[in-house]
């Protein structure tokens, strides 16, 4: 298979002076590929300004996956699109924060350079495939355009090539239909396709903004298992920004669990599902429907997601928290890190709560 | 069924298409023309104006094999003759022939109806490209001007002109054109507006696209469908409106063989001698109904979703 020529090895991941260094501290010698550092957004419209990111720290290294847990409008495709550079702006804005990405503060990069990153850095994959490719185009041009606007490469080329990513992401009998137009292809089928157009260019982070929502379930599972197996393949980073628990358990490395423009909870995957240490996180896992519970009423977490132009003061989640007290009412919790009832730190996990004590432990 | 095609299919394709079509069988493999196409067919009425209109561009095409006579000769001993034997359709005042002037006014009709509308076209595209692309003042500048283009009814705005430029063909497809450039903008910068919102830009703009190729290969292809449809049924709306302007003595010249000319000569005569008025009539109404047809042919055809 041959591949684009675009070496990520002079990238700056390596070759200086750290190498040099034993890595042992791990983390610490390699900055992340992705990182977002207390990100604000805001969505000015005539008076009212919608606060979307109210300070979002995260991180992805390489060959790991994020998941971004949350309900609409908690702010998880807004940090996306600030990642990505794509905010409709005006008027959306950052307001506040950095996001570095191999090191880089991109927020400093000019539109043309940020351009340059998408595509061949960066990617994203969209929620709903049909839309997100052109009805005019057939998908074989779509996908070779990636080949022609970055690479510069030969329309003849890039269909070679666009056959090939067809086949990558397994696409039955791709020569024969890239000349195929979206509608075409079934649902499955073309979210393969943004798949593929998004990896064309072997970027070193993908964002998935809910792949799988608009897919059957049979098909979700393939879809899922397919962009794992790309990502541990290329060894992407991978931001996977869902709202359905069931997804994420299975691929996802660490979560970040978001509410009103806030990351409430972050822990690695498994320890999340088996002891959350915020009561939204509880009140989403108590809503999953299971089988062992039939007959029962299923759980719903009371009340509604706030207005996010008037977002309470304290905690965000109190109208809606049954631990809510009067510090919930006035002190905004910080996200802290987590402790066993000995005191050993949970690495990796951090609560925006002020009773993680008693959410976790209790 | 596939090991039929391959004989005849790309033989690259050949061979693993017909290995694994049998995981996803019979998926149509229609071409979106052929698909356009078919549908267009399919549509009586469509092919009732496309064949309007053929005809029309023949008859003016080869109007000098047709005609009869010259339609300029005046032939004194022979003036107002009804319809028979010798003149078909007729003889005008100065004993031209009847026929013969409305074989060779499909001319005019055709090179004043599509010449006007590309002119409005040219125009409506691209300005309503810029406002609906840039928005803000770019925007508000170029609608504003199309407003006050649209507070002026077509016939009196054209015939300021025409005034200015004095008559003749060309003074008429400008002015016309000149004064349908605004709808042509207003409805492109609209179908803009909504196509740029929809996820495949955002997916492009994601993926890294250039601002200009997302204007020409996304926005633009997505955009001018309902523009081109909507124009080509204004074709008929032009020859109205050039034929109007001939009528009103505002027009081509009276000599020239014209519709609109035809039946302000017919005018004195209703009454007694109907058919000097009727066939031109008629003619205009025949023209516009062909294209008004295609066009929402072309549009059935080409956005089944509309309909």
């Amino acid at each position: 298979m041959s591949r684009p020529p675009l070496s990520k090895q002079d990238e700056g991941d390596g070759m200086t002076s750290l190498d040099l260094v034993p890595t042992n501290a791990g983390v610490d010698a390699t900055a992340p590929l992705l990182e977002v550092r207390d990100l604000h957004v805001e969505f000015k419209v005539r008076d009212a300004v919608t606060k979307a990111v109210n300070g979002v720290n995260y991180s992805v290294n390489a060959g790991e996956t994020l998941a971004v847990l949350g309900e609409s409008g908690s702010g998880k495709s807004v940090t996306a699109q600030a990642i990505m550079g794509i905010l409709d702006s005006p008027p959306g804005r950052i307001a506040k924060g950095e996001i570095f990405f191999q090191g880089q503060d991109i927020l400093s990069l000019s539109e043309k350079e940020r351009r340059k990153l998408r595509g061949s850095k960066m990617a994203m994959i969209f929620q709903d495939a049909l839309s997100s490719l052109n009805p005019v185009l057939s998908v074989g041009f779509q996908l070779g355009e990636m080949f022609r606007s970055h690479l510069g490469m030969s329309r003849k080329d890039a269909k070679a090539k666009a056959i090939e990513l067809m086949d990558r992401v397994k696409i039955p009998a791709a020569a024969a239909r890239v000349n195929d137009y979206p509608h075409q292809f079934s649902g499955g089928m073309r979210q393969r396709i943004m798949i593929a157009m998004a990896l064309a260019l072997e970027p070193d982070l993908i964002i998935a903004d809910e792949p799988t929502t608009a897919l059957d379930v049979t098909v979700q599972a393939q879809v899922m298992d397919l962009l794992a197996e790309l990502q541990r393949e290329y060894n992407m980073g991978l931001i996977l920004i869902t709202h359905d628990l069931g997804v994420v358990a299975d691929v996802a490395d660490k979560i970040a669990v978001m509410y009103a423009g806030r990351i409430v909870e972050h822990a690695p995957v498994h320890e999340l599902y088996k002891r959350p240490a915020h009561p939204y996180t509880r009140g989403l896992l108590d809503s999953i429907p299971r089988l062992d519970h039939k007959g029962h009423e299923l759980y719903a977490i009371k009340g509604l997601p706030p207005n996010l132009q008037q977002i309470p003061p304290g905690c965000a989640f109190n109208p809606r928290c049954s631990r809510a007290q009067d510090i919930c009412l006035t002190e905004v919790p910080a996200l802290a890190p987590v402790t066993e009832r000995d005191g050993t730190e949970l690495v990796g996990r951090g609560s925006a709560c002020h009773f993680w004590k008693e959410t976790l432990h209790g | 069924m596939t090991e039929l095609v391959t004989g005849t299919g790309e033989p690259t394709a050949a061979d693993p298409t017909a290995a694994k079509q049998g995981a996803e069988p019979s998926v149509a493999r229609v071409s979106q023309w052929a698909d356009i196409r078919h549908r267009f067919f399919a549509n009586k009425l469509a092919v009732v104006g496309l064949a309007i209109i053929v005809l029309l561009i023949l008859t003016a095409v080869f109007a000098p094999l047709l005609a009869p006579h010259d339609p300029l000769r005046q032939d004194l001993n022979a003036t107002l003759q009804s319809p028979g034997s010798g003149h078909l359709l007729g003889t005008d005042a100065l004993g031209r022939d009847q026929l013969s002037r409305l074989i060779y006014g499909s001319r005019i009709a055709v090179i004043v109806g599509l010449a006007s509308i590309f002119v409005a076209l040219s125009i409506g595209i691209v300005l309503g490209a810029l406002a609906g692309y840039f928005g803000r003042w770019v925007d508000t500048v170029i609608m504003r001007t199309a407003d006050i283009f649209f507070a002026f009814p077509l016939l009196i705005g054209a015939i300021v002109i025409i005034l200015l430029m004095g008559r003749g063909v060309l003074p008429v497809v400008l002015s016309l054109g000149v004064f349908q450039w605004a709808t042509f903008a207003r409805l492109l910068r609209s179908q803009i507006l909504s196509v740029r919102e929809m996820d495949f830009v955002h997916a492009a703009q994601a993926l890294g696209a250039s601002r200009s190729r997302i204007i020409r290969k996304h926005i633009l292809p997505n955009s001018l469908t309902s523009v081109l449809v909507y124009g080509t049924s204004n074709v008929g709306i032009a020859i109205v409106a050039e034929a109007s302007l001939s009528y009103l003595g505002v027009g081509v010249d009276p000599e020239v063989a014209e519709w609109g000319n035809m039946i302000s000569a017919g005018r004195g005569f209703m009454g007694a001698k109907d058919f000097m008025w009727t066939y031109p009539s008629i003619a205009i109404v025949i023209t516009a109904l062909g294209f008004v047809l295609l066009g929402n042919g072309l549009r059935d055809a080409l956005d089944p979703k509309l309909r």
